[in-house]
């Protein structure tokens, strides 16, 4: 089987938000950056198809220069190849046009099945792959925990709300957003890390793959969220604050 | 005249709750716009769930023997058409697990992007902005659609408060999409739940619940003592079960259990919205945080801005001394 999972680099977890000079991104200065969390899911079960079923895992980002740590790192952990769609201006895609670069780096490679996160950490649309699926004209399904081989294509296991799943079957080729969570994630290994850096990293330059950033939804502003509900705040050191919140808890909330 | 369309989803027949809160955006929507309230469903004309739906001067019934199980191929394809045909300004959807499945292949089919997961919006002159949340609920942005009509947006469970429902006074239209079955790709099975629960978690009065600001599984111990002090339920939000330092039956959340006990103790848990929907019921929530712009704030009563490694071992010593 050939496999092509799309990592997104985002930030890292605890960066402070702190919205930049132009107002349309955050201050990436002293950011440390990281693999998106459900892209890491992503990444474990195409190493897991490829170890029961034989095959490659390409890994497929699009980012500035310093995404190609994050495709390295994906090298380490087992990936067989990278493709690096190579933007400093990703922001002036939507994700309609991020998708269409997706789809052009990605056409000739003629995967059997493509794997994206269900949502990235820092825009957060969940829509990525879905678009990708349609555009390359494919069946999808999103939010899925489990891939299994079967005679007709893949049989994948879906969450659904509450507690609830439900297994689909599809034919290949075809699209899955990954769920995080089912599997534990492997690390590299010294040996993987060193493997990685003579491992093929194509890049592609966005420019020459042919698609205009004619965005359809732009993001006008951003704002950091007003307080809507007043909280008291408990302060003083950390006895002073547990002291008042146990009054608080036995004379206001009366559960004490 | 414009229309907003919106599309709601049913189980067994009723329009969800977070469906008829999309009908409410959607009406505020045509008021703010000048437009009419059109509504969508899956179902048969005479079913009793589009009776409530009066909000709406139009009400159509997708009815198609295909439709009975829900298929990203065979719900875009009808949607693609019931749109084509009503050319509606807006498309509203609730934000559920199946629209976030569909919606963007039904976008991208129109050449459109859906603007995902909105919270609210702002009309003037004309324009429209939606706001929706990034970095998990840490910065909200404001988009607008730069391309003609239609635009697409999925409506927040909660961001809108659902009217109360009153009668259905149009004639439902029934909507027969043409739909052909080899064009729906995917055979979905029966939806089943997981092994029975052993924690009902919906009837704790007190419940301690620990996020991934707890940072390793060793840690959890200390959550366990402040839960025993007080008497309360251990829960997590879903990276500490992801983990599987506490078993997936003790998660809150909407791929969790959904609580509303009269204290929600909330320990280096950040507040996404998918951890807010499944405890936001409850009567008195409490968050340790040591990050004062947490989302988790937002809905707390009670807030201690702070290391959880210094502040929870004191309030579990103070609610050992104050219990005796
Ligand atoms: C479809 C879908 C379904 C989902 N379902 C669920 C669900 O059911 N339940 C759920 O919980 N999530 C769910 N999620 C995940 C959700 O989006 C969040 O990723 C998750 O809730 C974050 O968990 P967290 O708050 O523990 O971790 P984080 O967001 O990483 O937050 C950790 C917090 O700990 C704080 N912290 C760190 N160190 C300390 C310290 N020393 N002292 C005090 N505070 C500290 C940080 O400031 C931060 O606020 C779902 C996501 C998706 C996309
Ligand atoms: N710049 C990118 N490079 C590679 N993959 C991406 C990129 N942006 C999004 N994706 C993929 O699409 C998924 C969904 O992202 P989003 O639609 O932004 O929530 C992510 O989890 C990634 O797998």
């Amino acid at each position: 089987m050939k496999i092509i999972v799309a990592i997104k680099q985002v930030p890292e977890r605890d960066v402070r938000i702190r919205i930049d000079g132009a107002g349309r991104w955050i201050a990436l200065d002293d950011v440390e950056f990281r693999m998106n969390e459900s892209d890491a899911y992503a990444l474990e079960e195409a190493l897991l198809l490829r170890e029961a079923h034989g095959g490659e895992v390409i890994v497929l980002s699009a980012g500035p220069e310093r995404v190609g740590q994050t495709i390295r790192e994906a090298l380490a952990k087992g990936a067989d190849r990278g493709i690096h769609i190579v933007s400093d201006t990703l922001a002036d895609y939507d994700a309609l046009g991020l998708a269409r670069l997706m789809a052009a780096a990605i056409r000739n490679e003629a995967a059997d099945l493509i794997l994206t996160g269900l949502q990235s950490d820092d825009l957060g649309l969940g829509q990525t792959g879905v678009i990708l699926a349609e555009l390359m004209g494919i069946p999808h399904s999103s939010l899925i925990l489990k891939i299994e081989k079967a005679d007709t294509g893949l049989k994948v296991l879906r969450e659904l709300e509450d507690g609830w799943f439900q297994h689909i079957e599809m034919p290949t080729p075809a699209l899955l957003t990954i769920q995080s969570g089912n599997t534990k994630l492997r690390y590299a290994t010294l040996m993987g890390i060193k493997k990685a850096k003579t491992k093929e990293l194509r890049a592609v330059p966005a420019d020459s793959l042919g698609v205009a950033p004619t965005p359809v939804v732009l993001l006008d502003s951003l704002a950091l969220p007003s307080r809507q509900k007043t909280t008291q705040i408990l302060s003083g050191t950390p006895a002073e604050a547990a002291a008042a919140l146990v009054e608080k808890l036995q004379q206001e909330v009366r559960v004490l | 005249m414009s229309t907003v369309l919106v599309f709601l989803e049913a189980k067994s027949g009723e329009p969800t709750r977070i469906s008829l809160e999309a009908l409410a955006a959607g009406a505020k929507l045509a008021s703010a716009t000048g437009a009419v309230l059109a509504a969508a469903m899956v179902g048969t004309a005479n079913g009793t769930g589009f009776s409530a739906l009066g909000a709406a001067s139009a009400i159509y019934a997708l009815d198609h023997p295909l439709l009975a199980h829900y298929t990203a191929d065979g719900y875009t394809a009808a949607c693609v058409q019931l749109i084509s045909r009503l050319q509606p300004e807006f498309v509203l959807f609730p934000h559920t697990y199946e629209v976030r499945d569909f919606a963007p292949r039904l976008a991208t089919r129109l050449g459109r992007v859906l603007i995902s997961d909105v919270t609210g919006f702002q009309a003037d002159a004309g324009r429209v902005t939606f706001t929706r949340q990034l970095f998990q609920g840490k910065l909200n942005g404001q988009y607008r659609a730069a391309s003609p009509a239609p635009c697409l947006i999925s409506v927040q469970a909660g961001a809108f408060r659902a009217d109360a429902p009153t009668a259905t006074s149009v004639a439902i239209e029934t909507f027969v999409p043409e739909l052909d079955a080899s064009a729906i790709r995917t055979a979905p099975s029966e939806p089943f739940r997981a092994a029975a629960q052993t924690v009902d978690l919906s009837s704790a009065p007190l419940i301690v619940s620990v996020g991934r600001g707890i940072k390793d599984e060793a840690n959890i111990a200390l959550i366990k003592d402040l839960a025993d002090a007080l008497g309360a339920e251990l829960a997590a939000s879903r990276p500490i079960c992801d983990a599987g330092w506490l078993p997936m039956e003790r998660q809150v959340g909407s791929s969790g259990q959904t609580v509303a006990p009269r204290l929600y103790l909330a320990v280096g848990i950040s507040g996404a919205i998918q951890h807010l929907v499944g405890m936001k019921g409850s009567q008195c929530v409490v968050a340790i945080n040591k990050d004062e712009n947490a989302p988790i704030f937002e809905i707390a009563d009670y807030g201690i801005v702070g290391d959880l490694f210094e502040v929870v071992p004191a309030l579990t010593a103070a609610v050992r001394k104050a219990k005796g």
